[in-house]
């Protein structure tokens, strides 16, 4: 990254007569698409925010209504709840998977790559798939968990795990670790691979033991690693919708709809097309601001020596 | 000495012990889903509600759960090309644009250059499901309403920040003589681009395509709700009339089946290209 910035530098100085408009042309096809499917619907959505918007018939302007109506809406307050908490939960439980396979990946050993490469295989199917694959898995009658766990005594009799909030909660949270957890693990890996080799030999030498060199080298120089894995993790589980639709549809008692969800049924099975832009915008504007603690957060990483 | 050694010995084979013993069992955990939904998807009718205990098909080989796939929709036939057009054309466009783009960011001087970089990329911040209400209403203005081709410019969008970013590296990765010579003999703009900087960026396409291909094979809300007849679904959403069942029966041998099929293309994809797919992942993450 370092060297290839310094060069494009000195590059760009020498072709400085390559100046003018035509390297927006080339640009050109980029930002019309940005443009029209992103700039355009944001500035849409705040404008729709204002309106009662149904879907047939004529918008009407009502101000901030849909903004005050939030606060009073019990069912929203529910929806981010319950989304800050299984964000809260998936979270931890990535990161206690993903850091010790980090560490045991880690070092080149026969077959590690193999296992690596396994353990990174449901990373690249669908949040989709793997929900209809769980779902099916954690059925009562013809999955595999109920009957298995009957089968070997943990259980009496077959319990349906998704009848109940705590066991399908737990349910989807394996299913998201074992569907993520690979992923973060690639991540913290690159962040240990960064960790100069003759440091740890420095502290083996001093005599340092596992842990103290874990807690007291591996841990700080990984700030800015495990800063950008847990930003990565939370942006990502605060948008969590497949899994609660495809699963639970919305899981018993309605009390597993994500803020995500929540938008989705006031858009478009309630039609309330203003109202759901309204809350579009605040989960916009809560993202926004993690991302700015993010970028807070990695360089005060930077600073750090 | 010879102690020394045979304790060392033993140390160093409980060490391999341990390591492949936790190996083993994380790639148990991470293969086995996958291992038993292929397996009964091969299970015939009479089989296919009862658990997978075993998971494999015991009174033989049977495709009964791919013809229940095929009876949901428009026929499974259709849906995959569905899936297949939205992808292939994902995959050619962004690479189109973002070959495009990151030429120009990388070797041109224009006003508001930096501004307008940080712009596409700032879209990441951005959740698209945030702004899905008023893609729909202006896809359906442009006439893209419930059309592949409406979805397929979306995830093009999507994709944007990523390929942009990585297409620009790319091309700042090639020596400027390169070009310089290529000028001289008399190869310009879009020629020299095509002609001789394109092989040298095959490496930033790949990434970019493959995770286009990915991420539109395996996108879920936005074809959910832009796409809102049959025959346009694309695998995931057909998915979700297999998963509501008919007349409250599931047919859980379908349910394992499309798992398949939606998820060995992804499977194949990633296997064939992995070094290019974790390429892109560490740019993503040093970035």
């Amino acid at each position: 990254m370092m060297t290839s910035s310094l060069t494009s530098t000195t590059r760009r100085s020498r072709l400085k007569r390559k100046s003018g408009w035509r390297g927006l042309v080339y640009i050109a096809p980029a930002m019309g698409l940005v443009t029209i499917f992103f700039v355009l619907p944001v500035l849409f959505t705040l404008w729709m925010s204002l309106h009662k918007w149904p879907l047939l018939g004529e918008p009407a302007w009502i101000g901030l209504r849909n903004y005050t109506r939030m606060f009073t809406d019990a069912r929203f307050f529910n929806a981010l709840g319950f989304t800050a908490h299984y964000t809260l939960i998936v979270t931890i439980a990535i990161f206690a998977v993903a850091f010790p396979l980090a560490l045991f990946v880690e070092k080149q050993r026969p077959l590690v790559s193999l296992y690596r490469t396994i353990v990174f295989l449901p990373v690249v199917v669908g949040l989709a798939s793997a929900s209809l694959l769980w779902v099916w898995l954690a059925n009562v009658d013809s999955g595999l968990f109920a009957p298995l766990f009957d089968m070997l005594g943990l259980t009496a009799g077959r319990i349906n795990l998704l009848a109940k909030f705590d066991t399908a909660f737990m349910t989807i949270i394996v299913m998201v670790v074992w569907k993520i957890a690979g992923f973060t693990m690639i991540i913290l890996l690159t962040g240990l691979q960064a960790i100069p080799t003759e440091l740890t030999e420095a502290a083996r030498i001093d005599g340092a033991g596992g842990w103290q060199r874990f807690r007291h080298l591996t841990l700080p120089l990984m700030r800015r690693t495990m800063a950008l894995a847990l930003i990565l993790s939370v942006t990502g589980s605060i948008l969590a919708f497949d899994q609660f639709y495809i699963m639970t549809s919305g899981g018993p008692q309605n009390k597993m709809i994500s803020v995500v969800y929540y938008i989705f049924n006031q858009s478009f099975v309630s039609f309330n097309l203003g109202y759901g832009a309204a809350l579009s915008i605040a989960l916009l504007l809560i993202l926004v601001t993690l991302s700015v603690v993010q970028l807070w957060l990695l360089k005060v990483g930077d600073e750090r020596p | 000495m010879r102690i020394r050694r045979e304790i060392r010995a033993r140390k160093a084979l409980r060490d391999r012990i341990a390591y492949h013993g936790i190996g083993i069992g994380a790639a148990f955990f991470f293969l086995a889903p996958f291992a038993v939904s292929f397996l009964a998807s091969f299970r015939p009718n009479s089989e296919s509600g009862r658990p997978p205990l075993p998971p494999w098909p015991l009174s033989g080989l049977s495709f009964d759960a791919y013809r229940a796939l095929d009876s949901f929709g428009s026929g499974i036939w259709q849906h995959m090309f569905n899936s297949l057009v939205v992808s292939i054309g994902t995959v050619v466009l962004t690479v189109a644009v973002s070959v495009l783009a990151g030429y120009g960011f990388s070797r041109y001087r224009f006003p508001f250059k930096n501004a307008l970089f940080v712009l596409i990329i700032a879209t990441l911040m951005i959740p698209f499901q945030s702004i899905l209400t008023p893609l729909f209403i202006i896809l359906a203005r442009l006439g893209l309403n419930n059309s592949l081709l409406g979805l397929m410019l979306v995830y093009v969008t999507l994709q944007l920040p990523f390929s942009v970013f990585m297409m620009r590296n790319a091309f700042d990765a090639v020596p400027k003589e390169i070009e310089e010579a290529a000028r001289i003999d008399g190869a310009r703009d879009l020629r020299l681009l095509v002609r001789v900087l394109l092989p040298l960026v095959m490496p930033g396409i790949a990434t970019v395509s493959i995770f286009a291909f990915l991420n539109a094979w395996n996108e879920f809300f936005a074809a959910l709700v832009l796409l809102s007849s049959n025959d346009n679904y694309t695998l995931p959403v057909l998915m979700t009339a297999v998963r509501a069942g008919r007349l409250g029966a599931i047919n859980w041998g379908a349910v394992e089946a499309g798992v398949a099929v939606m998820v060995v293309p992804c499977l194949f994809v990633f296997l064939l290209l992995q070094r290019y797919y974790m390429r892109g992942l560490m740019a993503g993450a040093v970035k």
